[in-house]
């Protein structure tokens, strides 16, 4: 028997609600049944953290505080989960919480309308890190826009409310919330609503298998970093959703023998430890999908079978050698990453079809990897283009050579007559780099739209497998990069 | 880094008993940390609110309607009402100024995303899915979108308007460097985190309260007036705060509480109209984009002998604020320099797009940009450290007049100079930079260090206008209200300040109101860095008006003068007893003596006549500079900001927490204009960058961690201003100009001589194109 509710710790107390709409934001019912207003919102669309709030996820029995963007959050989509809003945090009107005080007392509000969403992801910040330095508050706050402040009292006051282990009433009452929250794990599926509309949770990969056979018309829903913006901006009806987020397994990341496998509803967020550990440059690159609040709700798999041209893990994975694994009811299937992207909006994935997860190998002796992100801003922005490379040197040359660009083509896809031209190239010899680089031109044929110049991003593409080459040459990337300088490598002269 | 990362700014604490001049927090932080302080949308809404969303022709930008057929939206699910030009009783028009911006279109669109209707429904979210069902057929016209456009239909929305001093022909005839070119700098949306909105209650005999995210609500009301054919005395416009501002409320959220009252007014229910975020960047103006055409000459000095400049501003489809904004841009072409001779042309082109209005600065940063891009190019072309070109060319003894005619009497720009020039290490920096670029292939460095000099007042002489009305209860607590508004610049702060400073009691005695025309009436917009100058003034005005009265009956009271009664730490001294302010408060009831009073202040000295060209414009001018250190990386243009230094006069700050609030947030606006903030329209007349998704504002992590701001150790200011501080609002946006200048040095350092093709938002594609601009033959 399928659960008809959903339930969750709100305000110290387990809310239970059975009427929830497969397209219900969980702003709308925040400012609209509750009469919440303290959370605000500014876009609608995931992109200025005004509407920011703190959830809390139970796993492993650890207790954890994310920010997300309850715009464009479907409100099922917090079953068995700890929502607090900006209003929850000090218990009585006399006490500030820790990070609302540093907040006022650093002047960190002007016009005030971004400032809840900033105080939860502070309050994120308060709870997941101590002590940290400049980019970890930049990364905190990425998410959340401010158009009055210039961010500096916003960042001293995070520096100055995290300098110590957390103290406030939610790390007090931690073992009870994770009893409260370990006592909403039932295994049961989530269904609300009748066959033709409804909001469904499954709670295990045979169920989710049927559920897709059935309804093989129904939207598969993830973080709704996407789908969420169909709904609040495009106000398109979705009347059948399936939320992959409590497929137990679907989350799973484990270590395979030549890398690791990484489950479909793994969050950005999740994933990124694993992803560093293959390559510095795929963390700093997870780092800079959306900001905190899109990474602790999307999805790699989600990333995946969007398939998005400009979706910044695919180009990446293709380059490593990723392989995809997808299912439909009891049948599985792999393939190599770069064969699902078929055509612009045309995956190689059937009616019923979903995606289960992704094998990432790790880097092999003499193998190199370097990916770069192009956008207007370096964080919470979109690939203008993204240029993943993976080389295996051999005597100072390209032996082998993978190269995969978003941004350039009506999918990621990879520059087959780049590689084939820079196989047996001398990376201190740049004439020998000369064919590559101009056949990247009869690789891409990119197009003009608000990000880039179709000029810009051939022209890109050739100056990042310049860089790519000059970094496996030996270049440290300080001298090579603004942003994203690689973990373990020495400062250089400035 | 030659430094150590190393943040510098201070903020000094809050005195005890002190008002005016420390740092108290905003009057609404503490519920803005929590979550409660209120904006519209936040307020209790009446049991039968109806919400209004407006719909447009989505796939037309000019031509004539053809059909308009609103049957589908009228039958929607939840819908009340559905409103067009027809409905409304008056006038059709929610100018600020000449005309021309129709409430609904009527007849013909003049821009994608301009009004045509408005859909009243029990949901927003109906509304909002109604508004999509429309049929408007349009006889569609090829809009005139770019500048290029506009001026190849020749239409302005105004005429042109031109300052003129000597011969600037024949300086040029006589100079050893004539340079010619162009520079574009590219327009920008407010992106105010609140979008705009308005409620509107329906009242008893047809009376009509708005409450409107608006800089000006005298105008909001005014307008409503208007278009229901009612006199202004039925209309009521209030507004606690708005979540940000930036000019973007201070002509053009007219609009939306003008359709929110008529839809209250139809419908006989409250009525809410709130902008979705995309709707908000379609159907709303931005900073004016310009192309900038000149000619300047020079000697072998850098030092300027004529400069000769045409400013094309794209206006949009109606003149709006642009009057005020191009001349301001006029205002500002000289930024801290001395033209000898100069003509300064201004042509307002029209384009079929949406009106571009006001945005802090209000043009100035427009002129401004161009005048320190002539003093980077004269300075690459010979040869000459930019700094010192900008030294040669500073207002000076005998170099004091502006192209405009007024003196520049209160110049501080070249000790500040030279005061940022020492703290910021600049000339050790300048060394370091080019050794760095010697030293690196990829990446270039580039610094640059720019003045600000910034006029104060509306240069529209009647602007320069306010009123106060302070209430002082018998428990001793004050209540202020004014007509300026709060859009997070803290200004409700300061006049409270100044209120609490005047009774000499605690801040917190003082309690600050909404602004709503009932008021304080006819009022002017929130705007031209004004706030405090204005309404602080009235405030002060008004509070002093009561002090005497009380002063004098605790001189009757006590058999003393007035000149024997001070107002300090909550008591009055009366010679030499002391009684509490409270305890003088009852005592005034108790003599029947009002405890109420208006405050009103007219800015002197404002003798600005456009038709004749002459006459001051200005109050005083607003001083600063910025020295900022980039980054650029040659390969693909990306740029990091690496350290910025400012140095800042405020005069004597009311508040140096909320000065240092409005500069460096204003740095980092301006910073945005120039580099991230790209605003892209199509052929066919729509913005294609219509949400945050595309059009990119600033992040923390854009903002460099080494970010140092001084405020200017200023004797106050010159002028017998709110005491003696000196507006803020708006200078401190130019001081980002420093980022765009250091990024023209980086380019430039890749071959010496040749100025780089760079234009504004230094995005990293056109970083990336300066850079091949340097290696083309
Ligand atoms: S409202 Fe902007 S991210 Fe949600
Ligand atoms: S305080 Fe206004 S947007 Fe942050």
């Amino acid at each position: 028997m399928a659960r008809g509710s959903i339930k969750f710790l709100y305000r110290g107390g387990v809310v239970e609600l059975s009427n929830v709409g497969p397209n219900d934001t969980l702003l709308d019912w925040l400012r609209l049944d509750r009469g919440a207003c303290g959370t605000k919102e500014g876009c609608a669309e995931g992109d200025c953290g005004a509407c920011t709030v703190a959830i809390g996820t139970l796993r492993d029995s650890a207790l954890a505080y994310e920010p997300v963007n309850s715009c464009i959050q479907l409100l099922g989509m917090i079953d068995g989960k700890e929502l607090i809003t900006v209003e929850d945090l000090s218990a009585d009107d006399a006490r500030l919480h820790p990070v609302q005080d540093a907040m006022l007392r650093h002047h960190g509000s002007q016009c005030g309308f971004c400032t809840p969403g900033i105080v939860m992801s502070l309050f994120t910040l308060y709870h997941g890190e101590t002590s940290p330095d400049r980019g970890v508050v930049n990364d905190y706050l990425a998410g959340n826009l401010c158009r009055c402040t210039g961010y500096r009292p916003i960042v001293d006051a995070a520096r100055d409310a995290c300098s110590g282990a957390p103290n406030d009433r939610f790390s007090a009452g931690m073992a009870a919330t994770v009893d409260t929250l370990a006592g909403l794990v039932d295994g049961e599926d989530v269904l609300i609503g009748d066959e033709a509309s409804f909001f469904a949770a499954p709670a295990t990969i045979e169920a989710l298998a049927e559920l897709c056979a059935r309804h093989p018309d129904a939207t598969l829903v993830s973080g709704a970093t996407d789908v969420g913006l169909w709904i609040t901006k495009q106000l398109r009806v979705l009347p059948k959703i399936i939320h992959l987020g409590r497929v137990a397994g679907l989350s799973d990341i484990r270590e395979t023998d030549n890398g690791v496998h990484i489950g479909a509803g793994t969050t950005y967020a999740q994933a990124e430890p694993a992803l560093s550990r293959i390559d510095p440059d795929l963390g700093e690159l997870l780092r800079r999908i959306g900001a905190k609040q899109v990474r602790a709700a999307g999805t790699v798999g989600g990333n995946i079978a969007n398939g998005s041209p400009i979706g910044d893990t695919p180009p990446a994975l293709i380059a490593l050698g990723a392989e995809l694994h997808l299912r439909r009811g009891a049948t599985a299937r792999t393939m190599p990453l770069e064969e699902f992207f078929i055509d612009y909006g045309r995956q190689d994935r059937g009616p019923g079809e979903f995606v289960t997860g992704v094998d990432v190998p790790h880097l092999g002796p003499g193998e190199v990897f370097r990916c770069y992100k192009i956008s207007k801003r370096f964080d919470q922005d979109i690939s203008a283009l993204l240029g993943a490379f993976k080389f295996t040197i051999e005597d100072g040359r390209v032996a082998d050579a993978r190269i995969a660009f978003g941004g350039m083509a009506a999918t990621p896809k990879r520059a087959a007559r780049a590689e084939a031209a820079i196989i047996g190239g001398k990376l201190s010899n740049e004439r020998d780099w000369a064919a590559a680089l101009a056949a990247l031109g009869e690789d891409f044929r990119p197009i003009d739209d608000v990000r880039a110049s179709a000029g810009y991003r051939l022209q890109t593409a050739r100056a990042l497998l310049e860089k790519v080459l000059h970094e496996a040459g030996g270049e440290a990337s300080a001298a090579t990069r603004v942003v994203g300088v690689r973990t373990g490598e020495r400062g250089h002269v400035a | 880094m030659w430094h150590s990362a190393r943040r510098r700014t201070q903020i000094p604490p809050a005195d005890d008993g002190v008002s005016v001049g420390s740092a108290i927090a905003h009057d609404s932080a503490a519920g803005q940390i929590r979550g409660s302080a209120q904006y519209i949308d936040d307020m209790p809404e009446a049991a039968n609110l109806v919400h209004v969303a407006p719909g447009y022709a989505t796939g037309a930008a000019k031509g004539r309607i053809t059909r308009l057929d609103l049957d589908a939206v009228r039958a929607a699910p939840g819908v009340v009402a559905v409103l067009t030009s027809t409905d409304i009783p008056g006038k059709n028009d929610c100018s600020p100024s000449f005309g021309g911006d129709p409430i609904f279109a009527d007849g013909r669109v003049e821009f994608h995303g301009q009004v045509v209707f408005a859909v009243a429904a029990r949901t927003r979210e109906q509304a909002r899915k109604a508004a999509r069902l429309a049929k408007i057929d349009v006889e569609a016209e090829t809009p005139a979108v770019t500048v290029e456009d506009g001026l190849a239909s020749g239409e302005t929305v105004l005429p042109d308007y031109q300052f003129l001093r000597g011969d600037p022909a024949r300086a040029k005839d006589g100079a050893a460097n004539v340079v010619s070119g162009s520079l574009r700098v590219g327009g920008q949306e407010h992106f105010y985190l609140e979008g705009q909105v308005a409620m509107a209650l329906p009242g008893e005999g047809g009376e009509i309260h708005v409450y409107s995210s608006t800089q000006h609500p005298s105008e909001v009301q005014h307008l409503v007036a208007n278009m229901l054919g009612k006199p202004e005395a039925e209309i009521v416009c209030e507004c606690r705060r708005m979540g940000g501002g930036f000019g973007g409320k201070e002509s053009q959220a007219s609009q939306w509480g003008c359709i929110a009252a008529l839809a209250a007014s139809v419908t006989g229910r409250a009525a809410k109209l709130r902008l979705d975020r995309d709707d908000d960047m379609i159907m709303t103006g931005k900073r004016h984009d310009v192309r900038v055409d000149y000619t300047y000459a020079h000697d072998d000095k850098g030092r300027l002998a004529a400069v000769v400049v045409e400013f094309n501003m794209r206006c949009g489809y109606s003149a709006d604020l642009s009057l005020g904004v191009c001349d301001r841009t006029m205002f500002h072409t000289d930024n801290a320099y001395y033209y000898p001779n100069v003509r300064i042309h201004s042509r307002r082109v029209k384009t079929d797009t949406v009106s571009n209005t006001a945005f802090r600065g209000f043009g100035g940063p427009q002129g401004m940009v161009f005048a320190e891009r002539m003093m980077d190019e004269i300075a690459i072309r010979l040869g000459i450290d930019p700094l010192d070109v900008r030294k040669r060319n500073f207002y000076g003894r005998g170099r004091d007049v502006t192209p405009f005619g007024m003196k520049v009497a209160d110049n501080i720009a070249p000790r500040l100079i030279r005061e940022l020039e020492k703290t910021s290490d600049y000339r050790q920096r300048r060394k370091a930079v080019k050794a760095f670029n010697r030293q690196n292939r990829f990446l270039k460095k580039g610094l640059a260090l720019t003045p600000v000099k910034f006029g104060i007042a509306f240069t529209l002489k009647h602007l320069n206008q306010a009123g106060a009305l302070v209430h002082v209860y018998t428990d001793g607590s004050v209540q202020v209200n004014h007509g300026g508004t709060e859009m997070g610049q803290g200004l409700h702060t300061k006049v409270a300040q100044v209120v609490a400073e005047e009774f000499g009691i605690d801040f917190d005695r003082v309690k600050i109101t909404a602004t709503t025309t009932d008021k304080v009436p006819n009022t002017t917009p929130t705007a031209a860095s004004s706030g405090s100058d204005l309404n602080g003034m009235a405030a002060k005005r008004a509070a002093e008006i009561i002090r005497n009265r009380m002063a004098e009956v605790a001189a009757r009271l006590h058999q003393a003068t007035t000149s024997d009664v001070g107002f300090a730490g909550n008591m009055v001294r009366v010679g030499e007893r002391e009684i509490p302010f409270a305890e003088l408060a009852r005592t005034c009831f108790l003599e029947r003596v009002s405890l109420s009073s208006t405050g009103y202040f007219a800015t002197p000295k404002i003798t600005w006549d456009r038709e004749t060209t002459s006459g001051q414009p200005f109050l005083y001018f607003a001083y600063g500079a910025a020295c900022s250190e980039v980054t650029i990386d040659t390969l693909t243009g990306e740029m990091r900001v690496d350290r910025v230094d400012v140095l800042h006069d405020v005069g004597k700050s009311l508040n140096p927490a909320i000065d240092i609030g409005q500069i460096e947030g204003g740095f980092v606006q301006g910073m945005g204009w120039l580099t991230t903030e790209d605003l892209v329209y199509d052929a066919s007349g729509r913005l294609a960058t219509h949400a945050p998704s595309t059009y990119k504002i600033p992040t923390a992590s854009d903002v460099p961690e080494d970010f140092r701001v001084t405020l200017w150790d200023s004797k106050g200011n010159r002028e017998p201003t709110i005491y003696r501080s000196k507006a803020v609002g708006e200078p401190p946006i130019m001081l980002a100009i420093s980022v765009f200048s250091a990024i023209t040095d980086a380019v430039a350092s890749l071959r010496p001589g040749r100025v780089p093709k760079l234009d504004a938002p230094a995005t990293p594609e056109a970083i990336a194109r300066a850079v091949r601009s340097m290696r083309e033959a």
